[in-house]
C-alpha cells in the first residue's frame, strides 16, 4: 500500500522489539467472536490513475459545462487562482488546530486577520474563527442570544433561507425554544406589523436574513428598533457575503451569523462552506467557537494564541457555550485570501458588477414574466413569476446547457409559478439574453394555448 | 549540557507583519472584466442601503499576498514536515490525489440545487461512500450530513431522542465515561439531556458493575469511545451492550478512534446501535488547521427512519435522487447535504486502499503505537498497563518530581523537530502524554521520536530548567496566554 512507509522487514523488527509473534497478537484484546475474518466488501485497491478517471467520469455526470442561474445560499463567483496555490501548501493543509501556538503562528495570524476583516465588513467588534456553515451559525447565534437574554422564544422571518429555518427548528426543538415565523409583505420584506405583534417579553431574539432569501434587502434599522424596544436582540443572517461590498452592513444587529462561501469557496455541491459569527465585544464570552487573540512571548514579541477557551467544550464539558470543536479553518483561509485579494476597492467593484448584471437581468426578464417584490432594493437575486411552471421552463433550458432559477413552489407554494434567479459577475449578458428568450418563447406558447382554450370555450 | 537534536535544525524564516500593515491606497491584486451590461446608479438602486466605505480592508498586490501567506505558512508545523503524534486526533498522511479529484470541474462547481438529472455524479459519490462506510461499521444505514465529529454526536443524540419518543418514553439521561472527549457531555447538553458520569475501573475501562447500578429506564444511551481515550479496547463491550439493551437503552459509539478498528472488527458486530465517524481522522481528509471535518452517523435499521433528511435513494427509473418524504426524520442538521468535498476525499482514500490496504493501515497504526509504548516504557510512567491499540497514554509522574510537567516536555519536543503529543488529556490521567503515531510513520521516524523523548527524560533528570524554558528553536517563545484571556485583543486596529 503506497501510503504506508514500512517494509516487511521493518514490521518484523518492530514485532520482535515489542515481543509479540504476529500483529494479530496485538489485536488480542478484541474478543475473538467479533473479529472480522474476511475482507471488507468494498472496491479493490485502485491505482492513482484509476481514481482520477473514476472521479472525472462522475464530474461529467454532474453538470460540468452548464451555465447556471442558481443562487439561494450557494453562489458562483470567480475564485482567484492564488487561493488554491496558497491553501495547498502542506503547512496550512496538513496542520491541526493551533493548540501549540509556538509552531502554529501561521494559522493563528491568518485567523486573526480573518477575524479583523470580518469585523470591518460586518461592522461588528469581534468575530470568531469560523463555524460549520451559515445555517448552523444562525442556529448557534440564536442559542447565544437565548443565553445572553435569559429569554427563550425566537421570532424568525419567513424570508430566512428555508433550509436555515429547518436547521434552526432541529436545534431549537430539544432545547425548549419556541419559534414563531413572521411572514413577508408584497415588497418581499418581513411584515413589520406582524413582527411587532409577535415580540413578547419572552422573546430572546428576532432572526432575519439580509439580503433575504428573495435577494431583497431588509430594513434592518426598523427591525432593530422594534426588537430592541422590547428588550429582544437582533440576529442577522447574511448568506451572500459579496453583498457586503455595496450593501450597508446591519450595524444595529447584536449578532451577525454569516455564510462566507461567496468569498472564494467552491460551490462543491453544498459544502464545505464557512460560517462565521460576529458580535459586540460585550457578548464575546457567550460566543461559540474558537477565537484567536494577540499576546506577547517571553521576549515581548507579538504572537497569537487561541483564547477564551473557558467557553469551550474541552474545558467546560456540559457547561460549554457549544459542542463545536472542529470548525472550517482551511475554508476560512480561502475566505481570508479572497478578502485580501479584492480588498477595500475590489470588493466594492465586484459587488457593483453583481448589482448591474442583476438589474439588467431583472429588467430583461420583466418583459416576459412578472418580477415580484419590486418595492424594495435587492442585491443579486430576484423572483420571476411566469405562467408556465418554472420546472418545465428549466427542463427546456437544460437542453441549452443552462440551469434556470430555483423553483420556489416547494418553499413558498403561495407564490405559484415563481423562481429565484441569481446573477453574479460570472453571468454574461448573452446568457441572460438567451434565458430571457427561452422564457419569452414559453410565455408566448402558454399565451396562445390559453387563447385557444378561451376560443374553444367561447 | 545541550543534547544533539538530530531531526530539527534552524532554517531561515522571515518576519512578516499583519497584512493591514502593508496596505496602501491604490495597490490592487484584482481585475474584473469589462462590464457587458449597462452601469447602474447604485445610490438610486439601493437608497439608504448603499454602503459607502469598507473601512480598513487591505489594499495590496498579488506578489505581496503570495509572500505574506507563504511566509506565514513557514511558521506552522504540519504532517508534511514530520510526525504529528496528537493522541485522539489521528494526524495521518493526507494524500494529494484526494485534493486533485476534489478540484475536478464538475465536482468542485456543482451547485447543490442543480437538477437531479445533472447531479448523478455527486449522488453516485454520496451513495458509494455511504455503502462503503456502512460495510466498515457493520451498521445498516447512514447520513453524511453532519459537518464534523461533534455535529455527528448531536445528530446521533437527536436520533436517540426521536427513537425513544417513538417508543412512547423520551428519556432524560446520557451516561458518559470520565475518560470521554469534552464534546460528548457538551453535545448531550445541547440535545437537552442531563449527563451522568461513569467511572473507569483500574484497567481504564468502563466499570461494568457501576454501569449496571447506574443503568435504568431514564437512561437514553451510553456514549462510548472504543477504543477509549487511553487507547484501550473495551473488552467487556458485549456485557456493556447487554446491560444497556436490557433496559431499553442504546449504545452510541464515538468513532474518533476508528483508526484502530477498520477492517479488523466492526462496531455493529459488537453491539453498537449508532456511531459517528470522523472523515478527517480515520479517512485522511486534511485537518487544514482545524477543519473542515465531516461526521457521518451510521445507525442500525431500527433507527433509519429518524436520519436527517434528505437521504439519497435509487428511483424507479434507476437514477439517483433525494428523498425528502421522511415523516419521522429529526429534520436537517445543516443546509444542503453536508461537507461534500470531504466525501470526495475520503472516497478517494478508500479507493487507494481497498480492503487489504485498509486492514494493513489499521495493523500498522496499532503496531506503531505499541512500538512507541515499548520504546518509552521505563522512561515515562505508564499508568495503565492494559494492552494498547492505536494510541498510548503515559503520565508525567516521574518528571513531575523535578517540577517538569507534560506541557513542558511537549514544548521541548518541538526543539527536537516533532509536534507535541496531546497534553493533559484524558482527564483520568493526571499529567497525561497521549501519543498516537498513526500508520503514517516509518520505523526511522519513530526511532528518532523515541530517542528524542528519552533524551528529554534525561534532560529532566540532569537539568530540568532546559526543559522548563523550551522551546528555543521556534519563531516565538512561550506565549502569554493569561494576558491574552484577561484583556482580549481579537482584531487588529489602526490605533494600537
Amino acid at each position: 500500500m503506497r501510503y504506508l512507509p514500512k517494509s516487511p522487514a521493518d514490521r518484523e523488527a518492530m514485532l520482535k522489539a515489542i515481543g509479540v509473534r504476529s500483529v494479530d497478537d496485538l489485536f488480542a484484546p478484541i474478543p475473538g467472536e467479533y473479529r472480522l475474518n474476511r475482507d471488507l466488501k468494498i472496491p479493490r485497491q485502485m491505482a492513482e490513475s484509476e481514481i482520477v478517471e473514476w472521479f472525472r467520469q462522475r464530474s461529467r455526470e454532474n453538470g460540468d459545462g452548464y451555465t447556471s442561474f442558481l443562487g439561494a445560499g450557494a453562489y458562483f463567483h470567480y475564485r482567484p487562482v492564488v487561493i488554491d496555490a496558497l491553501i495547498s501548501r502542506g503547512e496550512f493543509l496538513t496542520a491541526y488546530t493551533p493548540y501549540q501556538a509556538e509552531i502554529s503562528q501561521g494559522t493563528l495570524q491568518s485567523i486573526f486577520e480573518f477575524q479583523t476583516m470580518i469585523c470591518e465588513l460586518t461592522g461588528m467588534e469581534v468575530a470568531n474563527a469560523s463555524m460549520y456553515d451559515g445555517s448552523t451559525a444562525a442556529a448557534e447565534a440564536v442559542m447565544m442570544a437565548v443565553r445572553l437574554s435569559g429569554r427563550r422564544s425566537v421570532a424568525v422571518a419567513r424570508t430566512l433561507h428555508p433550509e436555515y429555518r429547518e436547521v434552526l427548528t432541529t436545534y431549537a426543538t430539544h432545547q425548549n425554544m419556541p419559534l414563531s415565523v413572521i411572514n413577508f409583505n408584497d415588497d418581499g420584506r418581513i411584515n413589520i406589523e406582524k413582527l411587532q405583534k409577535s415580540i413578547t417579553p419572552e422573546t430572546a431574539c428576532v432572526l432575519v436574513q439580509s439580503p433575504n432569501f428573495f435577494g431583497t434587502i431588509e430594513d434592518v434599522d426598523a427591525i432593530a428598533e422594534i426588537a430592541h424596544k422590547q428588550g429582544a436582540m437582533l440576529v442577522v443572517s447574511i448568506a451572500e457575503a459579496v453583498s457586503l461590498g455595496i450593501v450597508e452592513p446591519p450595524r444595529e444587529a447584536d449578532i451577525i451569523a454569516m455564510e462566507a462561501q461567496s468569498f472564494g469557496v467552491p460551490l462543491g455541491f453544498g459544502g464545505p462552506y464557512c460560517g462565521v459569527i460576529a458580535t459586540r465585544e460585550k457578548n464575546v464570552r457567550q460566543m461559540p467557537g474558537r477565537l484567536v487573540g494577540q499576546t506577547v512571548d517571553k521576549q515581548g514579541r507579538r504572537g497569537f494564541v487561541l483564547t477564551l477557551a473557558t467557553r469551550e467544550q474541552h474545558i467546560r464539558r456540559e457547561k460549554a457555550t457549544s459542542n463545536i470543536c472542529t470548525n472550517q479553518a482551511l475554508v476560512a483561509l480561502m475566505v481570508n485570501i479572497f478578502m485580501t485579494v479584492y480588498g477595500k476597492v475590489g470588493l466594492k467593484e465586484l459587488a457593483k458588477q453583481n448589482l448591474a448584471k442583476t438589474a439588467y437581468a431583472a429588467s430583461t426578464f420583466s418583459k416576459h414574466g412578472e418580477i415580484l417584490f419590486g418595492g424594495a432594493p435587492r442585491f443579486n437575486e430576484f423572483v420571476v413569476r411566469t405562467s408556465e411552471d418554472p420546472k418545465a421552463t428549466n427542463g427546456r433550458l437544460l437542453g441549452h446547457k443552462m440551469v434556470g432559477g430555483l423553483p420556489l413552489a416547494k418553499f413558498y407554494p403561495e407564490l405559484g409559478h415563481a423562481a429565484l434567479w441569481c446573477c453574479t459577475e460570472m453571468t454574461t449578458r448573452s446568457a441572460i439574453d438567451t434565458a430571457a428568450g427561452l422564457i419569452a418563447e414559453s410565455e408566448r406558447s402558454m399565451r396562445s394555448a390559453k387563447e385557444e382554450e378561451e376560443e374553444v370555450a367561447r | 549540557m545541550k543534547r544533539s537534536t538530530p531531526k530539527a535544525t534552524r532554517h531561515v524564516n522571515q518576519n512578516e507583519g499583519l497584512i493591514f500593515e502593508k496596505s496602501s491606497p491604490g495597490k490592487a491584486a484584482w481585475k474584473l472584466p469589462p462590464l457587458d451590461v449597462p452601469e447602474v446608479d447604485t445610490a438610486k438602486l439601493l437608497g439608504s442601503a448603499e454602503r459607502k466605505d469598507l473601512g480598513h480592508m487591505p489594499e495590496v498586490s498579488e506578489i505581496e499576498i503570495i509572500r505574506h501567506f507563504t511566509r506565514l505558512s513557514t511558521w506552522n508545523y504540519a504532517i508534511d514536515l514530520g510526525m504529528y503524534p496528537l493522541g485522539s486526533c489521528t494526524m495521518k498522511y493526507n494524500p494529494r490525489v484526494n485534493e486533485a479529484v476534489a478540484r475536478v470541474e464538475g465536482i468542485a462547481n456543482g451547485h447543490p440545487y442543480q437538477p437531479e438529472k445533472i447531479s448523478q455524479g455527486a449522488l453516485q459519490i454520496i451513495k458509494t461512500l455511504s455503502e462503503i462506510l456502512i460495510e466498515i461499521t457493520g451498521l445498516d444505514a447512514i447520513t453524511l450530513q453532519p459537518a464534523a465529529g461533534a455535529h455527528g454526536e448531536l445528530t446521533g443524540l437527536l436520533i436517540i431522542r426521536a427513537y425513544h419518543k417513538s417508543q412512547g418514553k423520551p428519556r432524560k439521561k446520557i451516561l458518559i465515561p470520565d475518560s470521554a472527549h469534552g464534546t460528548n457531555p457538551a453535545t448531550a447538553a445541547m440535545a437537552g439531556y442531563s449527563v451522568e458520569n461513569l467511572k473507569s475501573n483500574a484497567l481504564g475501562m468502563v466499570d461494568v458493575a457501576s454501569l449496571e447500578l447506574q443503568m435504568n429506564e431514564d437512561v437514553a444511551a451510553l456514549m462510548l469511545t472504543n477504543p477509549n481515550t487511553l487507547g484501550v479496547f473495551e473488552q467487556e463491550i458485549h456485557k456493556i451492550a447487554d446491560i444497556l439493551h436490557a433496559k431499553g437503552g442504546l449504545l452510541y459509539m464515538d468513532g474518533a478512534n476508528m483508526n484502530a478498528l477498520v477492517g479488523k472488527v466492526r462496531p455493529g458486530d459488537f453491539g453498537v446501535d449508532l456511531m459517528h465517524l470522523n472523515l478527517h481522522k480515520t479517512f485522511s481528509t486534511p485537518h487544514g488547521g482545524g477543519g473542515p471535518g465531516s461526521g457521518p452517523v451510521a445507525v442500525r435499521k431500527v433507527l433509519e427512519p429518524f436520519l436527517p433528511k434528505p437521504v439519497v435513494v435509487t428511483k424507479p427509473d434507476g437514477t439517483l435522487g433525494f428523498d425528502y418524504q421522511r415523516p419521522q426524520s429529526i429534520g436537517r442538521v445543516r443546509a444542503f447535504y453536508g461537507n461534500f468535498g470531504m466525501f470526495v476525499r475520503a472516497l478517494a482514500y478508500i479507493q487507494a486502499n481497498g480492503p487489504d490496504g485498509l486492514r494493513q493501515t489499521t495493523e500498522d497504526a496499532v503496531l506503531n503505537a505499541n512500538y512507541i509504548r515499548k520504546g518509552l516504557e521505563g522512561s515515562y510512567d505508564l499508568p495503565y498497563a492494559t494492552p494498547t491499540m492505536h494510541e498510548v497514554v503515559f503520565s508525567d509522574k516521574l518528571q513531575a518530581k523535578k517540577g517538569v510537567r507534560t506541557m513542558d516536555i511537549a514544548k521541548r519536543l518541538i526543539d527536537y523537530g516533532f509536534h507535541p503529543y496531546t497534553t493533559a488529556f484524558p482527564l483520568i490521567v493526571p499529567g497525561a502524554l497521549m501519543i498516537e503515531p498513526t500508520e503514517s510513520e516509518s520505523k526511522e521516524e519513530m526511532d528518532l521520536f523515541v530517542d528524542a523523548m528519552k533524551s528529554i527524560a534525561a534532560e529532566v533528570e540532569e537539568e530540568p530548567q532546559t526543559v522548563l524554558d523550551a522551546p528555543y528553536s521556534t519563531r516565538v517563545s512561550r506565549l502569554d496566554e493569561t494576558a491574552a484571556a484577561r484583556k482580549p485583543v481579537l482584531r487588529w486596529s489602526p490605533n494600537v
